[in-house]
């Protein structure tokens, strides 16, 4: 059950950084490939039905965990409570800048609204890299199942770590490249003519970049944490995620070469929920590695809550799961392919809605 | 002041702003829905391009109210750490199943409402709006639950780590304190989303402008309002203050600043209560009124707070006073308000009566005042506990986050917000002077 609950949270939370990661994306890479309104408002249309819902599988993941694993919920948000407050305010300032740009046809309100979009977007996604590298390196946990994280210590993975350091900064640049190229790949999937070759081209410098900081942040890992890689060589199974890495990569790079974007678009996919399953499957049993002593580690055994509470929450959880993927696939089913004039919600201010 | 003190301040002050928003959020999804249903059964135009401009207002509102939701949601963890992990074996269940269950529908059919008029044509977009509802009002239910279990917690077992664990699934989800408490304060989202529609139905008639939209406007708000306002008062606002008199005994007497117990108690109506010298200063009385309303009998006992341990009683006895007389003051004025509207409505004479318009486009900011003042009773009424009897607040935050952290972000949050608020005002208050469109584009 415990080792349900686990996957069920890796599960959401790859959900998440899959969606939410491609307008974190187009975030970060609108400033590039588009730049008239004209074109800027292609990349809100294309990511406009979506982001909103897509920011819920994080809100859903972080209800679940509060269910499932209290004891790593409240020992994780409130040693990290300086970072997750500025987090916060980035996800005020960017969900305000896609909803409120286009309410006022003023180019400086609408440039102000730019700049806050993409500065919200790149942070954030180097942020919560950062986070998942504090997560794999572990953090000072104390006897007391908490820990106070600082900010930043002396930027070293030691036994009193930041939340930044060289290792997790890392990661956080990582994250940002990655989903700049994940974003890439849906703008170019979603978005026509100019702007459209600009994400393939943007994708084409991006992707080798993400290969090789990929082995870089690989390498790094090992040095951190070897214990990941131990588990994975000792757990087969887990091979099969590594090779859809693998696979991702491959399918991207053959579509960028035949122009075939949806196809990267799924290789991207494929790449990034590879990336995080694998992390998590070397994790476990662990969820909040103690720095200080490997007693104090929270794992998915000692910090769950009831078995039957588990049992009853499966109960709801599936149904409601099943709801959530058939109202997103019907979203996107309505939504897919080309941007069109007919949806161009943000835009106009003279017509309706 | 201690870093106890300044958890809380952060907390009030970022859950009153956050539901200034949701409240007209399911307020008006519901009033979405009337519009644009009759908007189908009476095939008029008129009816949807109302639907259309509200529509636009709560893509703003709603947009306010998810940014400023997250933060409390990462509160529970990051201010009240020891809360969640007490408590989160059972209320994390809500919270999670507010997630999957109302989020999802809402936000994917948001997505279909804003962007997908065109796409859907009028019946599947009247089921967008219709799950946007849904969602809503979903996502309210499970929150008050998750509330009612702080207020009076059922269906749950003491864990041997002597955290709290789910016991009795049904039995938390069907809390007795959750249906009353979520019926009173839907309700009062329904009274904010007819206030804030008849006023600016209000404002365009005074105007001279958009005359067939305002009536709309008025029409709709006022007979959903006057609808919402005797709900308000009778069955949930009578069913939930039993609630109290029943389960807090100590609130009750805070509330009503009741001293000395007695039976055939008075209810106060006005007065300042003089904690430190046990009285109340300047009272207006209705005699044996409180017994009726608690218990149901003139001559039934009312405790006072002089029967409490000082430590079990509020530590804000003084707030938590004034923040429910005004509740209910307001209350009674709103419905006041809006009986005498609805009644010139009858008789077709509101669209002319321009004080009342003038009344009914000014009022809208109390039925936000009553709502904020009710949830202060909730919050302020359920202290000395987080979840009462079980977990003190004091017992309760974050170990290791001290006060310099929490001054941090409280600074922070409210220099963001004030940003927000001026920004939502303008953007709202254009959308209102450039009225219903129209024109409605390549259908």
């Amino acid at each position: 059950m415990h080792a349900l609950w686990y996957t069920i949270i890796v599960i959401m939370l790859s959900i998440y950084v899959v969606l939410d990661g491609f307008d974190f994306g187009a975030g970060i890479l609108h400033p590039f490939v588009a730049q008239t309104d004209k074109e800027r408002r292609q990349i809100f249309n294309a990511i406009g039905p979506f982001w909103n819902g897509n920011e819920v599988w994080l809100v859903g993941s972080g209800g679940l965990l509060v269910f499932a694993f209290p004891k790593v919920y409240s020992a994780g948000f409130s040693g990290f409570y300086l970072p997750l407050m500025m987090v916060l305010w980035l996800l005020i300032v960017r969900g305000l800048s896609i909803e409120f740009r286009s309410k006022e046809d003023n180019p400086l309100w609408r440039a102000f609204w730019d700049a806050c979009f993409f500065a919200a977007s790149l942070v954030l996604a180097i942020v919560f890299g950062a986070a998942l590298g504090n997560v794999i390196r572990g953090v000072p946990l104390l006897a007391s199942g908490y820990f106070d994280g600082s900010l930043f210590t002396d930027f070293m993975p030691g036994r009193y770590p930041g939340v930044l350091d060289w290792y997790t900064i890392a990661v956080g640049v990582f994250a940002a490249l990655t989903l700049a190229g994940h974003g890439a790949l849906f703008l170019a999937y979603r978005t026509l003519d100019s702007v459209r070759e600009r994400c393939m081209k943007a994708a084409k410098i991006l992707w080798p970049a993400i290969l090789l900081s990929g082995v870089a942040v690989t390498y790094l890992t090992w040095l951190v944490r070897p214990q990941i890689y131990a588990s994975l060589i000792a757990r087969p199974w887990t091979w099969t995620l590594a090779s859809l890495i693998v696979a991702g990569a491959v399918l991207i790079f053959w579509s960028l070469r035949h122009g075939r974007e949806l196809i990267a678009f799924a290789g991207s996919v494929a790449v990034i929920t590879g990336l995080l399953s694998a992390t998590a499957a070397g994790m476990y049993p662990n969820m909040l590695m103690s720095t200080i002593d490997q007693a104090y580690t929270l794992t998915a055994v000692n910090s769950a809550t009831a078995t039957n509470a588990l049992l009853t929450g499966l109960v709801w959880w599936l149904p409601a799961f099943f709801l959530a993927v058939l109202y997103f696939t019907n979203l996107y089913r309505v939504f897919r392919g080309k941007i069109d004039a007919l949806e161009d919600a943000y835009g106009h201010s003279d017509t309706s809605i | 002041m201690d870093a106890l003190t300044w958890h809380r301040v952060q907390f009030a002050f970022t859950l009153i702003y956050h539901y200034l928003f949701p409240q007209l959020t399911m307020g008006l999804a519901l009033i979405i829905v009337v519009l644009k249903g009759l908007a189908l059964k009476l095939n008029s135009q008129r009816y949807d391009e109302v639907a259309r401009f509200w529509v636009r207002i709560f893509t703003i509102n709603f947009a306010v109210g998810v940014v400023t939701g997250i933060p409390m949601e990462f509160q529970f963890g990051t201010n009240w750490a020891r809360f969640s992990n007490f408590a989160g074996g059972v209320v994390g269940m809500t919270l999670a199943m507010e997630g999957m269950f109302a989020f999802f529908a809402e936000s994917a059919f948001l997505g279909l409402l804003l962007f997908g008029e065109r796409k859907l044509g009028p019946r599947l977009h009247f089921l967008s709006a219709v799950m946007v509802f849904v969602g809503s009002w979903l996502s309210g239910y499970f929150i008050i639950v998750t509330n009612a279990f702080m207020q009076h917690p059922v269906g749950y077992s003491i864990a041997g780590d002597g955290n709290l664990q789910l016991a009795n699934a049904t039995a938390f989800l069907l809390n007795p304190w959750a249906i009353w408490q979520y019926l009173h304060n839907m309700s009062a989202a329904v009274i904010t989303g007819s206030f804030v529609v008849a006023a600016v139905g209000a404002y365009w008639a005074l105007m001279r402008q958009h005359e067939d939209h305002a009536r709309i406007c008025l029409k709709v708000g006022v007979i959903i309002g006057l609808a919402a306002c005797c709900l308000q008062l009778f069955p949930t606002g009578d069913q939930q203050g039993k609630m109290v008199a029943t389960y807090q005994r100590s609130t009750l007497a805070a509330m009503e600043g009741k001293f000395e117990s007695s039976s055939h108690a008075e209810l106060a109506i006005i007065g300042q209560p003089d904690v430190v010298n046990r009285r109340l200063e300047n009272p207006i009385y209705v005699p044996w009124i409180l017994s009726f309303l608690c218990y149901g009998s003139f001559g039934a006992i009312v405790e006072g707070m002089n029967d409490f341990p000082p430590d079990q009683l509020p530590d804000n006895i003084e707030l938590l006073y004034y923040a429910y007389h005004i509740m209910v003051g307001l209350g009674t004025f709103l419905f006041a308000l809006m009986g005498a509207s609805a009644a010139m409505l009858m008789k077709g004479r509101l669209y002319a009566n321009r004080p009342l318009l003038w009344l009914l486009m000014l009022a809208f900011p109390f039925p936000y005042v009553a709502t904020t003042a009710g949830w202060m009773v909730a919050e302020l009424g359920r202290q000395p506990w987080t979840v009462w009897g079980l977990q003190r607040t004091a017992q309760a935050t974050s170990p290791l986050v001290h006060g310099g952290n929490v001054v941090f972000s409280i600074l922070g949050f409210m220099g963001l917000y004030m940003v927000v608020g001026i920004l939502f005002l303008y953007l709202v208050t254009k959308e209102i002077s450039k009225g219903p469109a129209q024109l409605t584009g390549s259908h």
